[in-house]
């Protein structure tokens, strides 16, 4: 079931946690909230949910307005960062208790709760209880119960936030298969890039209350909407320099930013990513900056290198291959050109 | 004086002040072993340990010990017959056991409502005027009982706020039982909410939330969530708030008038006995109490070893399961 949040407001004393926040979910899919923390994306997880009302807005699920409902009514299942299972309860009567106190029938309650350990693969620890799990597994306990319901929408708050590294690569992957095998609506908050363009079909980035920019993974991280958003996914090396008609220039580089036709001179920020960058032992025609190797990361996926910018002094981090580092052997102290294949220019609204 | 005993009885550090959850979290925080053996290389030399051991039981036996039994003592002075005697034979003696206990119940239960709430607001909700409802809950700990009986007779007195009023409509507060209540659930009502306030914000409002999320109503999530969190704890403040009920003086002095047969509490009975003189009559009496404290002490201590034990039963399945 589709959610739609229209123009939300939520102010706390003088802080603004939400301005004017519009954001579809819809039905079926699996939508990340990501920003730092700060950017509201847990007080508009708890508007949905009822925890919190909202001053301004509405919010509507599968088209009922359901701003003016209370949190036990509006069926949604809430998955907390820090589990909050009932800690006095056993594995099982944790699942069952949404069935409880719904006055379900006892046979049916024990039957529901067994599938739905099957699927979050806890078969037989319907009598443990919390204390006795891992934090992986009180997680999934924390879904199952959530699920037990069947809610119409599934909330998610920083699900993985307090999990180590490795348990939490799993647990994502295995959310991501849930989600396709079951296919309620999802919404999950997050403040790792990483974490929701690998499981999210949609990511909603939110910044100070606003939303900077919707889109699948993938469109937003190829064409950020702004500095912000450039800026948040990932690591970026920033140029400052300055734009006239459709070009912008940062030392001795120059780059195509028709979007930017103004007819005097305008400060900007070029932001680069560090894989976008271009090493090579000579200049090449369409200029490039001489720079100074400093430091070569040879250990993982991709080798990292830091250079230094001979004539403004400035660092930066470029990516390569592996191959390409061994075809170029690098090593700290080389002088070299670097340059950008692809840049993103963003005049005035925003500075680091 | 409890909590003195208790410290030098027991010697585990977390079974001292706390209440179960607290041995709860103490216990699965780290484990065992690690725990004691941190305690070992921390503890001080032999002569130091057992100096203050012996302090402590020498101090023990003076304080306490040599005057309880003394009590036993002086009260079984002329045999087990005229103890039996002594206890039931007097019917001014029999109604004050019956009061206090009457006394007791009805303060113990208006205090685990009031706790109960109480502490449910504090450790909730964050509202103007919460610090000092933290510090009026202290008062009767800090206000002399003689005083706080005062305080009610000048309310409810027949020159008193409330007293004129009472009076026109024959209602009988003052030298009656709702007097003793009132006085007794004043000097008791910071028992239960002192005790669950830091429970309560221990746990936190997670669970709660997460019940209402899943759609419990509010009293579902107080008895299916909130209750059994707090139970231990809550049980705990009402066996601290029955013995000090059971044992008070000198609120109850002055608002009961000191009636035999009507409005005389068992503490009040012993020491009208030993004004007149009776003194294994008045030990008598004095006895029962002491016993109702000794029996209060072994519900708190089997109380700690219950919940303790539960958590050990807990981690050990917790050990098999993963083998």
């Amino acid at each position: 079931m589709s959610i739609t949040v229209r123009n939300v407001s939520k102010r706390f004393g003088n802080f603004a946690a939400l301005d004017r926040v519009s954001v579809d979910v819809p039905g079926g899919s699996l939508v990340a909230l990501l920003g730092p923390s700060g950017s509201g994306k847990t007080t508009l997880l708890r508007i949905i949910a009822g925890l919190e009302v909202a001053d301004e807005g509405e919010v509507h699920c599968a088209g009922e307005d359901i701003t003016r409902q209370r949190p036990g009514e509006r069926n949604m299942g809430f998955v907390f960062q820090h589990y909050a299972l009932f800690r006095h309860m056993s594995v099982l009567e944790n699942v069952a208790f949404a069935l409880r106190v719904r006055g379900r029938p006892e046979s049916s309650i024990q039957e529901r709760v067994r599938q739905l350990l099957h699927l979050v693969r806890l078969d037989g620890l319907e009598r443990r209880y919390p204390s006795q799990l891992s934090g992986g597994q009180r997680q999934r306990v924390a879904l199952a119960r959530a699920l037990a319901a069947e809610p119409r929408v599934l909330l998610l708050d920083e699900p993985f936030g307090a999990l180590d590294a490795k348990v939490r690569q799993e647990l994502r992957q295995w959310l991501r298969h849930l989600h396709d095998d079951i296919g309620v609506t999802s919404l999950f908050v997050t403040h790792d890039q990483e974490e929701a363009f690998e499981v999210a079909d949609q990511v909603v980035v939110m910044q100070r209350g606003r939303v900077e920019q919707t889109g699948t993974p993938q469109e937003v991280f190829e064409h950020p909407a702004n500095a912000f958003v450039m800026d948040f996914l990932g690591n970026v090396n920033v140029f400052h320099g300055r734009v006239q008609s459709g070009r912008a220039r940062f030392g001795s580089l120059a780059y195509p930013c028709p979007e930017y036709q103004y007819e005097e001179e305008r400060s900007a920020a070029v932001y680069v990513r560090p894989h976008e960058l271009e090493i090579d032992r000579n200049a090449t025609g369409e200029g490039s900056l001489p720079a100074r190797v400093q430091h070569v990361i040879a250990a993982g996926s991709v080798a990292k290198i830091q250079v230094l910018v001979a004539d403004s002094g400035q660092d930066l981090a470029i990516e390569m291959s592996r191959e390409r580092l061994a075809e170029l052997k690098l090593q700290a102290g080389d002088s070299v050109y670097v340059f950008p294949r692809r840049a993103h220019v963003f005049c005035g609204e925003y500075c680091i | 004086m409890h909590e003195f005993a208790t410290t030098l009885l027991e010697p585990e550090p977390v079974a001292a002040h706390s209440t179960g959850k607290d041995h709860e979290q103490a216990l699965l925080a780290k484990p065992l072993a690690g725990r004691a053996q941190l305690r070992r290389g921390a503890e001080d030399p032999p002569l130091v340990r057992w100096a203050l051991t012996l302090t402590a039981i020498l101090i023990l036996t003076f304080l306490v010990i040599i005057p309880v039994a003394n009590v036993f003592a002086q009260a079984l002075i002329d045999g087990p017959g005229v103890y039996w005697h002594n206890l039931v034979a007097d019917a001014d003696t029999r109604h004050a056991i019956v009061l206090t206990l009457t006394v007791a119940l009805v303060a113990v239960v208006l205090n685990v409502i009031f706790g109960v709430a109480a502490a449910r607001v504090i450790a909730r909700f964050r509202f103007p005027g919460r610090t000092l409802l933290v510090t009026l809950i202290d008062i009767p700990f800090s206000v002399s009982p003689v005083v706080a009986g005062l305080c009610f007779v000048l309310l409810f007195g027949l020159q008193g706020f409330f007293g004129g009023w009472l009076q026109e409509h024959g209602i009988k507060v003052l030298f009656a039982t709702p007097g003793l209540i009132l006085a007794t659930s004043f000097v008791t009502f910071p028992f239960v909410a002192r005790e669950l306030i830091p429970v309560m914000e221990a746990i936190g409002p997670d669970e709660e939330l997460a019940a209402l999320r899943l759609g419990a109503s509010g009293w579902q999530i107080f008895w299916r969530v909130t209750m059994p969190n707090i139970k231990w704890g809550l049980l705990y403040g009402v066996i601290l708030c029955n013995a000090r009920a059971m044992g008070e003086f000198g609120a109850v002095y002055v608002v009961s008038g000191h009636i035999a047969g009507s409005t005389d509490t068992m503490p009040l009975r012993v020491e009208r006995l030993f004004q007149e003189s009776q003194s294994a009559a008045s030990f008598a009496v004095a006895s029962v109490l002491t016993l109702l404290a000794l029996v209060t002490l072994a519900l708190k201590v089997g109380l700690e070893r219950q919940t303790r034990r539960q958590i050990e039963q807990g981690s050990e399945s917790k050990f098999q399961g993963e083998h």
